[in-house]
């Protein structure tokens, strides 16, 4: 395992996402509401991208004709067959024993805190003192 | 049980071979079938549009999951809906697929539903052409289907036979949700032109007939509808064995696309049962129902069955028959089944190769 800056906070706007690739991996950087989270981005079911799919909020209903709309921006739907997947976790909201994408730890640091650390690998990744960055670990 | 992973990458060196046999083409605007449409009817289009038999004609009879039906990641990149740009159809599709060869189905503006019969055979005539000079002709993997407008069927045998010795085309296409069960004689006309031509019947499910697509009226929920052209192609299916569709005219080949596939034995067996008590009702079958369909009837696999255990799958294949599943995606509709993914189950190479590519290029006589 390592640790990874794979963004600065200001390049994914809130319900924004970006894809990196670390380690032969393809990652979605979620930025939901000013968290962010970190989460594989292949689709379990047939391999869509899930940073192509619409972020959406938690639909639940405690009986037949209502409705409760929670957790806004919280869970992505594949761009296919519509799976949806909690951000926070991986987990998908149908069978999420079974059926989840990876969660990847994340942390948002200051740029000052980064330059001090010496086995970050952010060759291709110029990190300044001023700014914050999210940093993964894949 | 196991645990779906995300890590099972995608095969970095796929070496796949396919014949789609669902591919949806769009147009970016109703307009580019003016070339094809005499004057009269692109004033008739302007002056009283199209007419279904349902509330708003150019909305579908039901809100579609997305807009357009279409996965989210196929907007081109150029504006127009999914389905409409060649470009990214090979790049998104046919190049990173594997897709040797597509059938294109086009579904939008329901020509056979219609209720102006007229319009509805020249919109046939026009879209027909538009499959050829859009599409065709700037990608030599394609294929155009000969649509008809079911309801004339003196205008359907016409177009069946301006088209039939153009080897761009390689079925006619139909839409199931028609005036009456599809294997009533006023429909024979064009069975007996499909036959002479040696042309399959594509029945893609769709249409706008008025009726309530379900038995029980019309639902609510899109999810409802998206099973019940389940039913509409049974009602296909037993209109076409029962009539007698099969034994008038024994060289007829039929394909089902997109009607799913794990009621298809059951149903077959249920048919039978039937026939084996109330046989003296249809003395003009020779045969069980079943056997018709095992001898005339393919079906398309997208959207594919995921029963929970790979076995299940297997069994399956095995009740319909391996040779008439036709590997088909419905790209670029929201319920898109990937080559790679879509069978899960253990198949060997041969199995693998006769659902991708074997049974179609049999089917169609190409490749």
């Amino acid at each position: 395992m390592a640790r990874h800056v794979v963004a600065t906070v200001d390049d994914i706007a809130p319900g924004q996402r970006k894809l990196v690739h670390v380690q032969g991996r393809d990652i979605g950087i979620f930025n939901v509401g000013g968290e962010f989270f970190a989460i594989a981005n292949r689709c379990p079911h047939e391999g869509a991208s899930l940073c192509k799919g619409r972020v959406v909020g938690l639909v639940e209903s405690s009986e037949p004709g209502s409705y409760q709309l929670s957790r806004p921006g919280e869970m992505v739907r594949c761009p296919w067959h519509g799976w949806e997947f909690d951000l926070r976790t991986g987990k998908s909201w149908c069978d999420p024993l079974r059926t989840k994408v990876r969660a990847f730890d994340l942390k948002v640091e200051e740029g000052a805190a980064l330059v001090e650390e010496t086995l970050l690998r952010a060759e291709t990744f110029p990190v300044s003192i001023e700014r914050q960055y999210v940093v993964i670990e894949v | 049980m196991s645990t779906l992973e995300l890590d099972r990458g995608r095969p970095a060196e796929a070496k796949l071979r396919v014949i789609d046999c669902d591919i949806h083409p769009a147009m970016n605007a109703w307009t580019e079938v003016h070339p094809y449409l005499a004057k009269k009817w692109i004033e008739h289009l302007t002056i009283y549009g199209s007419h279904l038999r349902h509330a708003f004609s150019e909305a579908l009879t039901h809100p579609r999951m997305s807009p357009d039906a279409a996965r989210v990641d196929a907007y081109p990149d150029e504006g127009g809906p999914p389905g409409s740009s060649l470009a990214l159809m090979r790049s998104q599709h046919l190049d990173a697929n594997g897709v040797a060869f597509g059938m294109l189905i086009p579904l939008r503006w329901n020509p056979g539903s219609q209720r102006n019969l007229d319009f509805g055979v020249a919109l046939t005539q026009a879209m027909n052409t538009w499959q050829v000079e859009r599409w065709v002709k700037n990608e030599p993997r394609l294929r155009a289907s000969i649509l008809i407008a079911q309801e004339d069927t003196v205008g359907s045998v016409a177009e069946i036979k301006a088209r039939a010795s153009d080897p761009n085309f390689t079925q006619i296409l139909l839409l199931p949700r028609t005036d009456e069960p599809l294997g009533r004689r006023r429909y024979w006309p064009i069975f007996e032109a499909a036959e002479r031509n040696n042309l399959p019947i594509a029945v893609h499910v769709g249409g706008t007939n008025g009726h309530p697509s379900t038995g029980g009226g019309w639902p609510s929920y899109y999810m409802e509808e998206h099973h019940a052209v389940a039913e509409t192609m049974q009602s296909v299916l037993s209109s076409l064995v029962f009539e007698g569709v099969f034994e008038r005219f024994p060289g007829l080949r039929v394909v089902i696309m997109e009607g799913g596939l794990g009621w298809i034995p059951s149903f077959s067996a249920r048919m039978d049962k039937h026939w084996s008590r109330l046989r003296s009702e249809v003395p003009h079958l020779k045969r069980s129902p079943s056997e018709y369909i095992r001898e005339h009837v393919w079906f398309t696999t997208q959207p594919m069955e995921e029963p929970g255990r790979a076995s299940q799958l297997i069994d399956l294949f095995d009740r319909i028959g391996w040779d008439r599943l036709l590997f088909s995606t419905d790209y670029p509709h929201w319920d898109f089944d990937d080559p790679r993914h879509a069978f899960k189950a253990p198949l060997s190479e041969a199995q693998r190769a006769q659902l991708l590519y074997g049974n179609a290029q049999a089917f169609y006589g190409i490749g």
